[in-house]
């Protein structure tokens, strides 16, 4: 164990594999953390939840830090909810009984483009008599332009672009025909064409509530072009939550096949190596059988029949490689340990099959499967992803590869949306790299036969 | 001067020329008879192969239902077609149609236990006869799972065809002058570069996509010919083409670096054998000693290594095509998955079966021609 050590230290001298080491223990923090950050329950709930979940989140926005890289900026996601006390909020007695409640938002909107959606979502109590809701839009020039009126039920929500009245109402002031109602709202009416104008934007929200114990509360939402630190998707999810809950998925399915295959592999090579006859030729005609199966389709067969678990199929894997090609050079290597005296000296003193099995052949060989497991990571980790670019991913976990297989399926780099593929690929692309190039750091340092070259 | 000084020599090669017919002969036959018996034992480990997908597609009872189906699209179209039958009131076609499917399933031994049947199937799946699809139809209309699947082979054979030769002379010639220039910095570039092969071709595809089509827009972003596809050749060669610069160069991405770094370590470590250093104190010209003393010996392994690249590529061009929208098999796996077309995802498993097979068959056979112990007649017991 000691010579192991010492061999591992002499990583140092590959920069490569030191940086590989850093991206992998990196991962490694991420994947402990999230779990522990982020349980799995919730993270099922934050990707799962349904709807009402990421109502107040765009679709298919950029991350924010896209900002950084463009002289145009995109505009943010702004959200004002009452409940949450956001914003001025005054409560007024008109007569007996009615009341005026008021909320008055104001904003900054410094960005270079109009909001691709804008959403007054409201949640009303009363018994019989709905609450009647009235807006006024105030622009940083002055003007007041009437938004639009609603009488809301219990949970309702007041899409800004249905409005046929306020387009009508924008384009005459814009002169703009067709004008959208985002891009109304926030046009300067005093330059050419569509250019949005920057300064404070007001919202005023007049509530006038007909019961004693009527109540209403809203919420405003301008969705933005970018969203978060990863951006979201299709349906309105956040991306980080995906991409952190892949991470620790990724790498518990690649390690563990990983050290499942090779050392279960290389304990049937010494078993068959060691007992020879029979045994050994049924292994290596299982080897032959099993290179002509082929992996991907077993798997999808499987997928589509049975069970997309992702622990079936991590358990698929490594049956179907622990009869790969591996056990033929295990089969060499263990056929030269055989004839070494050490062996003849442990079989003269009376030791069994298996003690020599796993005590005498597979310690002799274990420096040569450390540099193995690291390598064959990467090729299982992009296994899950193929799974589940194909439409096979765990049905419940969010994974790297269901990212891609989504917005693949949704026409993201068709469409312009690279974020989409771009985030997730980098992570499996950083975890590959990461893995081969500490796997062939540690080949050379195992290997003196490549180390000399 | 070595003649002069040893005139046996002379006398030893024309002996050997006179008995050259017949030891060429001899080869051959051995080379025959290595074949066959490869080819034997590959049907025979496919037979398995295929008997192992049967049974797992199997255990959910999805082959039965195959069969009950396509025995019952028989039998109603069989009866639609009879006039008589059609005058029938609905009960009694239901009830004629219950009895004839009955004596139909009976007849195919569906009433058998497992063990049975599952030959049968099994004889089913190796020669494709899996009967309809239940969704997918090929272009031409059918709905036989043997058409459907035969009429997307060319396309899948095309391109991986092209991408597997391209990848497997450039990195053949590259790994040669790398080592050759060991240490220089195109051989360190290959060497930094090798762990970029760790992903695969779809992998990289999807970044050739956003770059080429989605950013340049210079090359397509998916597909085998411009619609509508033209109808002059030269046109339709050249629009192949175009399509398919994107899907190659993703597979060659992929493999390229670490086939090259490969094929250099193992020309260095062959580079340094003793046979090796003595051809070069002869003073053998450089590209005699790599011909003759460096590539020749190394051919099988050569050969052997890029059968197992070659296994992998296969199973990575399932998602390769649905990326690149290429319509080949692995393609049209993907849309079977996604309606779930038991019939065709059987049938493909058992085509990968087949190509997995074939290449090793055809690999093999190229090993024995390059691997002098097989026509001496040593390794005809195989690898």
């Amino acid at each position: 164990m000691n010579v192991i050590a010492a061999r591992l230290r002499q990583i140092r001298r590959y920069p490569s594999a030191i940086f590989g080491l850093v991206i992998i223990s990196l991962l490694l923090i991420v994947a402990v953390a999230t779990p522990i950050f982020i349980p799995y329950g919730e993270a099922v709930r934050l990707w799962r939840g349904g709807e009402d979940m990421w109502a107040e989140s765009p679709r298919n926005a950029w991350p924010i830090w896209y900002n950084w890289f463009r002289s145009e900026k995109l505009p943010a996601t702004i959200v004002f909810d009452s409940a949450d006390g956001d914003g001025e909020t005054t409560l007024e007695n008109l007569s007996a009984d009615t009341r005026e409640a008021r909320f008055i938002y104001e904003f900054d909107f410094p960005y270079d483009d109009f909001p691709p959606e804008m959403i007054l979502f409201s949640k009303a109590e009363f018994d019989e008599k709905q609450p009647h809701v009235e807006m006024t839009w105030f622009t940083p020039d002055g003007r007041e332009i009437r938004a639009g009126e609603f009488s809301p039920g219990p949970s309702d929500s007041f899409r800004f672009a249905q409005d046929s009245r306020l387009q009508r109402r924008l384009e005459r002031s814009t002169g703009i025909d067709d004008i959208l109602v985002e891009e109304g709202m926030f046009d300067d009416p005093e330059q050419e064409g569509l250019q949005v104008l920057k300064g404070t934007y007001r919202l005023e929200v007049s509530a006038l509530l007909f019961e004693e114990k009527s109540n209403v509360d809203v919420t405003f939402v301008s969705y933005g072009l970018v969203h978060g630190i990863a951006g979201t998707d299709h349906r309105r999810r956040d991306l980080t939550i995906a991409l952190l809950w892949g991470t620790p998925i990724a790498m518990a399915f690649g390690l563990i096949a990983a050290l499942g295959t090779t050392v279960t592999t290389m304990s049937i090579a010494a078993i068959g190596v060691w007992f020879g006859g029979w045994i050994d030729a049924f292994i290596q005609r299982l080897t032959e059988v099993n290179n002509i199966i082929p992996l991907l389709p077993i798997l999808i067969m499987v997928g589509t029949f049975y069970s997309r678990s992702i622990w079936l199929m991590l358990g698929l894997v490594v049956v179907f490689s622990i009869f790969g090609l591996a056990i033929k050079n295990y089969r060499a290597i263990f056929l030269q340990v055989r004839e070494l005296p050490y062996i003849d000296a442990a079989r003269a003193y009376g030791a069994n099959d298996m003690r020599i099995i796993f005590r005498y052949l597979i310690p002799r060989i274990l420096p040569l499967i450390i540099p193995q497991i690291v390598t064959l990571v990467p090729g299982f980790v992009f296994i899950e992803a193929s799974l589940a670019v194909l439409g096979l991913g765990d049905p419940i976990l969010p994974t790297w590869g269901k990212i891609i297989q989504d917005a693949n399926s949704q026409g993201a780099l068709f469409n312009g949306f690279y974020y989409w593929i771009l985030e997730p690929a980098v992570l499996l692309m950083l975890a590959g790299l990461g893995f081969a190039m500490v796997g062939f750091a540690l080949d050379r340092i195992f290997n003196p036969k490549l180390r000399e070259l | 001067m070595s003649q002069e000084s040893f005139p046996i020599d002379v006398n030893a090669e024309s002996s050997i020329q006179s008995s050259s017919s017949k030891a060429r002969s001899q080869a051959i036959t051995r080379l025959l008879r290595y074949s066959a018996l490869r080819l034997v034992a590959l049907f025979f480990t496919i037979v398995v192969g295929v008997y192992v997908t049967v049974l797992i597609a199997n255990m959910g009872g999805h082959v039965d239902d195959i069969r009950r189906g396509a025995i019952r699209e028989n039998v109603v179209l069989a009866a639609s077609l009879d006039p008589e039958f059609r005058q029938l009131p609905d009960e009694q076609r239901t009830a004629i149609i219950q009895e004839r499917v009955a004596i139909q399933e009976r007849r195919f031994g569906l009433d058998q236990p497992f063990i049975i049947r599952s030959f049968v199937y099994l004889r089913n799946a190796l020669t494709l006869d899996l009967g309809f699809s239940e969704g997918l139809s090929s272009d031409s209309g059918s709905r036989l799972v043997k058409n459907i699947i035969l009429e997307r082979l060319p396309s899948t054979l095309v391109l991986f065809g092209t991408a597997n030769l391209i990848l497997f002379f450039v990195s053949l010639f590259l790994g040669l002058s790398l080592s050759r220039r060991y240490g220089s910095f195109f051989d360190k570039l290959v060497l930094a570069m090798a762990p970029t092969s760790a992903a695969p071709g779809w992998f990289y595809g999807l970044f050739l996509i956003l770059i080429f089509a989605g950013l340049l827009q210079v090359l397509p972003f998916g597909g085998m010919v411009s619609a509508p596809p033209p109808d002059n050749p030269l046109e339709y060669g050249l629009s192949l083409m175009r399509h398919m610069v994107l899907p190659v160069s993703a597979t060659l991405i992929s493999a390229i670096f670490i086939t090259i770094y490969n094929w250099r370590t193992f020309f260095l470590i062959y580079s340094s054998e003793d046979y090796v250093e003595m051809a070069k104190a002869k003073g053998l010209p450089d590209r005699m000693i790599e011909r003759r003393y460096i590539l020749r010996p190394t051919l099988p392994n050569i050969v052997t290594s890029f059968a197992l690249l070659l296994i992998t590529l296969w199973t990575g061009a399932i998602i390769l095509e649905t990326v690149f929208n290429w319509p080949g098999i692995g393609q049209l796996y993907f849309r079977a998955i996604g309606i779930f077309d038991t019939p065709v995802i059987l049938a493909n498993t058992v085509v990968y079966a087949y190509l997995l097979g074939v290449t090793v068959f055809l690999l093999d056979f190229i090993y024995a021609l390059v691997d002098p112990r097989v026509r001496v007649g040593e390794g005809s017991q195989g690898r």
